[in-house]
């Protein structure tokens, strides 16, 4: 018995720091947010019903909707690619692959929102070589806008979307492949209707991730987007530091909790949480 | 090893991506060597004026401080604030279990836009009774960052404890040694790795971490991503070009040593 007590004990006095930091933090503020949200500037549901109706807020919401899904499919795509050489590649090329991933992963968002604004902007790398070959004559508006959004989100997601996508491509059974292949299927054929179709897993939680991580996205839109192109989270710092409406700010950081809550139990109904690290 | 390779297109396909990647880190090079004061490229002479600038201007030096500063502090911290929890999740397999585990990792899953909110509404509340923490204070800055770090610093350890065998553990318990004798001297060596992998990962977090910045700093804690970012929005400064390649060298020879430390580990 006298272990017994011991034992809880022991797990409770361990597991009490952590536990007590994050709930006065982090969950009890959190609190202190939907307040906000309820109760600035006017007690009520004010700040909800701007959520439905205001014009701004709503163009922001379906942009970056947009923005998001768009930056879901080329990134996922283009981790799919790199994926296939990093796992299943000779020895050199692997190294390579896995090189090329973790470099830009282990950089600053702020260094790859710069070397983006480096390559794009309209004294930049791009429109520099593009007027010096005589291509454009004018430079061409390759950043503060959308697509620059779009470039730099996917640049940043795309090591995020490698790692579900590896694992499942490292937990397929070669076998399968070398049957298919020796049935008298073609290289690309095989590719279709059996590797793809077998890592489909590690292509919903890969696309589940950079949509969520998409959703809450600040820093690279607000330095590519140059204010013009503003997503649900530079809105949110907006209304925070620039037009004191602490109680929208809030109001959307909630409704952003609430709806990546659903997107993420969705995943793991797909997908367990091991197959994702 | 892998019998079935990928192909021409997929080594293609893959070469392009592997381009994309690449194309924005090699850009800062030539901009950090222009003469010019604005972003440009070089036309011509090469110039250092932009890294000189970094040592010259005294705000960079002491937002480098300050970051460091503020890492040391933060990565302690979620270190033994994960550490404990994990060791108790380890220990005693407590039932929920998975709830406390999950409740651990929310800092990790919600948006960093919310973080950075609920952070701001904790630190400016603070502030009404503090004056050296709270909004815009270093240690302000300190524990949002062990806010934001924790969860990734427990996921590394709980992963090492997962691949510690049980039985070690038992042995010593069977033995009579004590909870803190079991963490300590048999638990704690056997998971070293993981650990310092935890603190360096909160560390480099923290080092990096701007979202959350933002919204809890004004003039006073200024972190080198802080500084950046001014330098970023207002008008672009080549001098974060310079900084840039300085960071981007040190992190493709961090990870070259760890590349070689880890094939190191995997040889014995």
């Amino acid at each position: 018995m006298r272990g017994v007590l011991s034992d809880r004990m022991g797990a409770a006095l361990l597991m009490a720091p952590l536990l007590l930091f994050l709930v006065l933090a982090y969950a009890w503020p959190f609190l202190g947010v939907v307040k906000w949200s309820f109760t600035l500037p006017t007690p009520g549901l004010g700040q909800y019903d701007a959520l439905l109706t205001d014009d701004l807020v709503q163009s922001v919401f379906i942009r970056t909707l947009r923005i998001a899904a768009i930056v879901t499919v080329v990134s996922v795509a283009a981790a799919y690619a790199i994926t296939v050489v990093w796992v299943r590649g000779g020895p050199a090329q692997r190294l390579i692959a896995e090189f090329c991933i973790l470099v830009p992963f282990w950089i600053s968002v702020l260094t790859r929102a710069f070397g983006w604004v480096a390559l794009l902007s309209n004294r930049g790398l791009i429109n520099t070589w593009l007027q010096s070959i005589g291509f454009i004559s004018e430079p061409l508006t390759l950043v503060r806008n959308e697509f620059g959004v779009v470039v730099g989100m996917t640049h940043f997601l795309i090591p995020f979307a490698v790692f579900p996508l590896a694992s499942a491509m490292r937990s397929l059974d070669d076998r399968v492949l070398l049957a298919a292949r020796g049935l008298g299927s073609s290289r690309m054929r095989t590719f279709w209707t059996v590797f793809v179709p077998m890592t489909r897993s590690g292509i919903i939680g890969s696309a589940l991730i950079v949509f969520v991580f998409s959703l809450g996205f600040f820093v690279t839109p607000a330095i590519l987007g140059g204010g013009r192109s503003v997503m649900i989270a530079e809105l949110i710092y907006l209304r925070i530091f620039q037009s004191p409406d602490w109680g929208l700010g809030a109001a959307i950081s909630v409704v952003l909790v609430l709806f990546v809550g659903a997107l993420m139990a969705l995943l793991f109904r797909y997908v367990r949480p091991k197959q994702l690290i | 090893m892998p019998t079935y390779r990928p192909g021409p297109v997929s080594l293609i396909l893959a070469a392009l991506v592997a381009l994309f990647l690449l194309m924005p880190l090699l850009a800062v090079i030539p901009v950090s060597l222009t003469p010019s004061r604005m972003l440009a490229m070089p036309t011509g002479e090469l110039s250092l004026r932009h890294y000189r600038s970094l040592i010259e201007d005294p705000r960079w030096l002491q937002s480098i401080l300050l970051s460091i500063r503020i890492g040391v502090v933060s990565s302690a911290i979620s270190t033994v604030l994960a550490l404990c929890f994990s060791l108790g999740v380890w220990m005693f397999q407590p039932r929920f279990t998975a709830a406390l585990v999950g409740f651990v990792l929310l800092p990790m899953v919600v948006p960093p836009v919310v973080s950075a909110i609920t952070l701001y509404f904790l630190l400016t509340s603070i502030s009404g009774f503090s004056s050296f923490f709270g909004y815009d204070t270093w240690l302000g800055v300190a524990m949002a960052h062990s806010v934001m770090t924790v969860p990734f610093a427990t996921v590394l350890i709980l992963v090492s404890l997962s691949q510690l065998d049980r039985r070690i553990d038992l042995a010593a318990r069977g033995l009579g040694a004590t909870v803190w004798e079991r963490a300590t001297r048999i638990i704690m060596p056997n998971i070293k790795f993981g650990i310092i992998t935890a603190a360096l990962l909160s560390f480099v977090l923290s080092w990096e971490e701007i979202g959350v910045t933002l919204f809890i700093t004004s003039v006073n804690a200024i972190t080198l991503p802080r500084l950046m970012w001014m330098g970023l929005r207002d008008n672009i400064d080549p001098a974060i070009a310079a900084l840039s390649v300085i960071l981007i060298i040190i992190t493709v020879l961090v990870l070259a040593v760890r590349s070689v430390m880890t094939r190191q580990r995997a040889g014995h």
